[in-house]
């Protein structure tokens, strides 16, 4: 949601890396007045407990999401094409690792 | 697409088990009924920290300090969770602060009781973040994605707050009689307010079919409250407390305890604003807004010069 006045800290979306080797996922977010901020702030809130191995923090601002409302049309291109499952090319019975 | 389909399609998700998510179509009431719940829930966690910071400064050791401590840091974070997952239902922050500060919005009614003495700190874990986790594990199946979300990530957190309030009374009621006696007066003052904090009664509870239908609620007020009450009854057995309602029996019928009536009255007056704490807590929140408001600004201020100085 954007930030309606300026005179308040803005809102950054946050999002935590677990693990090594895991993808950041998005947890929530908060108000800071800049990333730096934000990044601290997001360490004391989002991972007291050994939860996180980094942070990213992105202004909820810069944040572009598709449409629900559109979301059958936008969605549909994938609908017809089965044939990019594996499970759209039967094998014989015998053969083995594929 | 027409209102009506909306709608259908709309509960056709919510009865799926589906998700609601920020961007999704929803009813207004539904929104409203949200932003109101969950900021409420917020305001509680941030008021919440104000009877148990009064403790810290006296906690009787330095391991019960840092406990503390750390609880109360946790309740600021849960407060964030919250605000966090209202803001996505395109209220700001600003609003939500100005609601509580104004006294427009509510927070839990249990907040508005003294700690007289250490032993309520034990109590307030063990019975009021007892009371608090049987609604908030029902909330981890709330309808709407973040509010559900925000609920797993404080029901996480939360089973140590009950712990270590638990933790407080079995250490006072093994010791000295008077210690015990302090035990038993926390627990006679805080049964029945813990036992508020479920909400009216069902049949006094005229939003709670449209929540149920909505799915934001999964259980009504009434079912979690007994649950508490069976749950918590054997706990205090082995603290060897008595629980403050002589009605209080198991019934091998039903399976569940019957017990006394709640004093509507003092809960309904509690809400009004007449509580023995309400006064203190919404002053203590006014003057720590308004203490912080250079911090704010400065912050501020700081980031505009850091951003023009990296431009240049």
């Amino acid at each position: 949601m954007s930030n309606e006045n300026p005179n308040n800290w803005p809102l950054w979306e946050v999002f935590i890396q677990s693990k090594r080797g895991l993808d950041h996922k998005h947890v929530g977010s908060l108000h800071a007045a800049d990333a730096k901020m934000a990044v601290e702030n997001a360490r004391d809130v989002y991972t007291r407990r050994n939860e996180g191995n980094s942070i990213w923090v992105v202004l909820a601002d810069n944040i572009h999401a598709s449409k629900p409302e559109d979301q059958g049309a936008f969605f549909d291109p994938a609908d017809d094409k089965v044939y990019r499952h594996p499970t759209f090319y039967p094998m014989p019975e015998g053969v083995k690792y594929i | 697409m027409a209102k009506d389909q909306q709608e259908a399609l709309f509960q056709q998700r919510v009865d799926d088990e589906q998700k609601i998510e920020p961007r999704d179509w929803m009813p207004d009431e539904y929104r409203k009924t949200l932003i109101r719940q969950i900021s409420q829930h917020a305001h509680s966690e941030v008021v919440g920290m104000l009877p148990e910071g009064n403790w810290i400064t006296r906690a009787p050791s330095l391991r019960r300090k840092t406990v503390l401590l750390a609880k109360v840091q946790d309740e600021a974070g849960h407060g964030l969770y919250l605000y966090s997952a209202a803001e996505t239902l395109g209220v700001s922050r600003e609003q939500l602060i100005d609601q509580l500060l104004s006294g427009k919005a509510k927070y839990s009614s249990i907040f508005n009781y003294p700690t007289l003495t250490w032993a309520d700190i034990g109590a307030i874990g063990w019975l009021v973040d007892g009371a608090a986790i049987m609604n908030q594990v029902m909330l981890t199946r709330t309808s709407y994605g973040p509010y559900a979300r925000a609920m797993v990530r404080i029901c996480k957190e939360e089973s140590f707050h009950q712990r270590q309030g638990y933790e407080i009374l079995m250490t006072l009621c093994k010791g000295t009689p008077e210690q015990k006696a302090m035990a038993q007066d926390a627990l006679d003052r805080w049964w029945w307010p813990s036992l508020m904090m479920f909400g009216p009664s069902d049949k006094d509870s005229p939003h709670s079919a449209q929540s149920m239908k909505w799915k934001i609620k999964r259980q009504s007020n009434d079912e979690l409250r007994q649950v508490f009450i069976d749950r918590t009854v054997h706990q205090a057995e082995y603290l060897g407390l008595k629980v403050p309602d002589p009605k209080l029996k198991w019934n091998e019928q039903t399976q569940h305890y019957d017990w006394g009536e709640i004093d509507w009255t003092e809960f309904n007056e509690v809400i009004r604003g007449n509580g023995p704490c309400n006064r203190d807590r919404m002053a203590a929140r006014r003057k720590a807004h308004a203490d912080g408001a250079w911090v704010r600004e400065a912050a501020l201020a700081y980031a505009g010069k850091q951003a023009k100085k990296k431009a240049a």
